[in-house]
């Protein structure tokens, strides 16, 4: 056993109602990686990243953020460990009665207790890292388009340097030299910052750029976790078909039964 | 045996919401009194009942007020008590009609607010990232609201209580020619402390129901904009139903000897 795994899911299970979304889910997560989870539509990706979040709750199972355990904590010690992770939000999930620099500076000025000019300056930086200028830093979410706003998620999420950032879809919605932008965005965090990353995405070029291992879920299962240089050799008909988008394989079999 | 069934069903989800309701209250109360205590949410919400409502509780009284004069004027004419007039509007302004209103026009304007605004914040799934930015959705969206809730509705019944004893005053002297000094004389002459004190208390009370109300109903609320839509009437609805309950209960127990 080397260094131990900064996130560790241990047979975790979620459903919703008689719907089982995760099925034993066991993934060790080492710090300073970066992860990419792939999957189908509605597989729980994002189920998966709330359960490690506490936002929701595992049926069974366990999850070790640092070696401590993390399902049923008290409240108390859950705000402490949250403290390490930044979250960016499949749908951005900016809060709307605030502008745009106080959502960027948010983490800032009510976990940090960071002073409001402070904040107000940091914030206008990473909103630069994520390609937007101080302009739109006084406008309301409202009145941005859906890329844009994801984009102040992202500056979000990562504005206050936590250890762990989870990208739920980071570049869903953009266009494709601003994706790359927030690809290397994303791997400047982990490489910079050494920050451990869980990025969640369907678009593959994305995937293979920013990741180090990739893992697919599939049937509340990860059918298959390795490195990215190897998602090539992976010897699953499941994973080659998703990672080249065939129309036709064994995940379509499933769906027409 | 399944109308018995239907019978526990109903049953067990009345006890059901009755817990969740309970531990609500419980937890909201106890972050209105630990800090951090967010001042300038207060203060926001302290204007947005207090201050923006005084429009809708003012026409309320004023209104209350001059038709109550004009039918106790014309009730009490039928066995020569017209001189009651002036102590029968101050007394129901105050002990009942000013913060049974106001707290039902209250409950309409920001019970409803409150619950479509935590509500959509719920179903966009603000309130998650709340919890990843380390803030308790509690202490930042909640507590606020309650304190206002709490500390406003009493300043407004009392503004409440003035223009309508005012508005009878009109009636009283320019329509049905009461002489002023006497009037005013009358007013004052039965009016005692208890009665504009057990007003307050009420309304205080009622604040506290609107409030929690609207969190509760805005934070269980699910599904998108329909389930907003319900978190809303819910909010409304009940909150104007235990306003009216509590009334009796709390009459009952400051007249009561
Ligand atoms: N709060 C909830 N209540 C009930 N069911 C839920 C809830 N959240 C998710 N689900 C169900 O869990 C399943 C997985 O959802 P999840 O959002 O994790 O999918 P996903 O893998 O992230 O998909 P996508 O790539 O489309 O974002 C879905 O089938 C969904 O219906
Ligand atoms: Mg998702």
């Amino acid at each position: 056993m080397t260094a131990q795994a900064k996130i560790q899911l241990v047979d975790v299970h979620k459903s919703f109602g008689s719907k089982s979304v995760l099925d034993g889910v066991t993934v060790d997560i080492a710090a300073g990686e970066s992860f990419v989870v792939i999957g189908g539509s509605g597989t729980g990706k994002s189920v998966m990243l709330k359960c490690i979040l506490g936002l929701m709750r595992p049926d069974q199972g366990s999850i070790l953020v640092d070696g401590e355990e993390t399902v049923g904590m008290a409240a108390r010690d859950r705000e402490r460990v949250l403290k390490k992770f930044g979250m960016l939000f499949q749908g951005a999930a900016l809060f709307d009665s605030l502008s745009v620099w106080e959502n960027v500076a948010f983490g800032l000025i009510q976990g940090l207790r960071m002073d409001r000019r402070k904040a107000h300056d940091k914030a206008i930086e990473k909103l630069y890292q994520v390609g937007l200028g101080a302009d739109v830093a006084k406008l309301s979410p409202a009145e941005l388009s859906g890329g844009m706003q994801k984009r102040v998620a992202l500056a979000r999420a990562i504005a206050a340097e936590p250890e762990i950032i989870f990208f739920d879809e980071p570049t869903t919605g953009l266009d494709p030299i601003m994706a790359d932008v927030i690809n290397d965005l994303i791997v400047k965090c982990v490489k910079e910052l050494g920050a451990t990353a869980v990025s969640i995405t369907h678009d593959m070029h994305s995937a293979r750029k920013i990741s180090d291992r990739m893992a697919m879920l599939y049937h509340g299962k990860l059918i298959w976790v390795g490195r990215t240089a190897d998602v090539d050799r992976s010897d699953s008909a499941y994973v080659d078909q998703f990672i080249h988008g065939r129309a036709d394989g064994p995940i379509k079999m499933e769906l027409r039964r | 045996m399944n109308f018995l069934a239907a019978v526990g069903r109903v049953f067990l989800g009345f006890l059901e919401h009755t817990g969740r309701l309970s531990v609500f209250t419980v937890v909201a109360l106890s972050h209105c009194v630990r800090p951090p205590i967010y001042h300038r949410l207060i203060g926001r919400q302290m204007m947005e009942i207090g201050y923006f409502s005084l429009p809708v509780v003012g026409l309320t009284a004023i209104f209350t007020g001059m038709v109550l004069a004009l039918q106790s004027h014309t009730g009490f004419a039928r066995f020569s008590a017209e001189g009651a007039v002036a102590t029968v509007v101050v007394l129901s302004v105050t002990r009942e009609l000013g913060p049974v209103l106001a707290g039902l026009m209250v409950a309409g304007r920001i019970g409803a607010a409150m619950a479509a605004e935590i509500g959509t914040m719920q179903v966009t799934e603000q309130v998650d990232a709340l919890v990843t930015l380390s803030t308790n959705p509690f202490k930042y969206l909640v507590a606020p609201r309650i304190i206002a809730g709490l500390l406003m509705l009493p300043c407004l019944v009392l503004v409440a209580d003035i223009i309508g004893v005012f508005g009878g005053f009109l009636v009283g002297v320019y329509q049905l020619g009461y002489n002023p000094a006497t009037y005013l004389h009358s007013s004052w002459e039965y009016l005692k402390p208890i009665d504009v004190i057990s007003g307050l208390v009420k309304a205080s009370v009622f604040g506290f129901v609107i409030s929690l109300m609207g969190c509760y109903n805005g934070y269980h609320s699910r599904g998108g904009a329909q389930g907003v839509g319900q978190a809303t009437t819910n909010a409304v609805v009940s909150a104007s139903i235990l306003i009216l309950t509590s009334n009796y209960i709390l009459t009952a127990l400051f007249f009561n000897k």
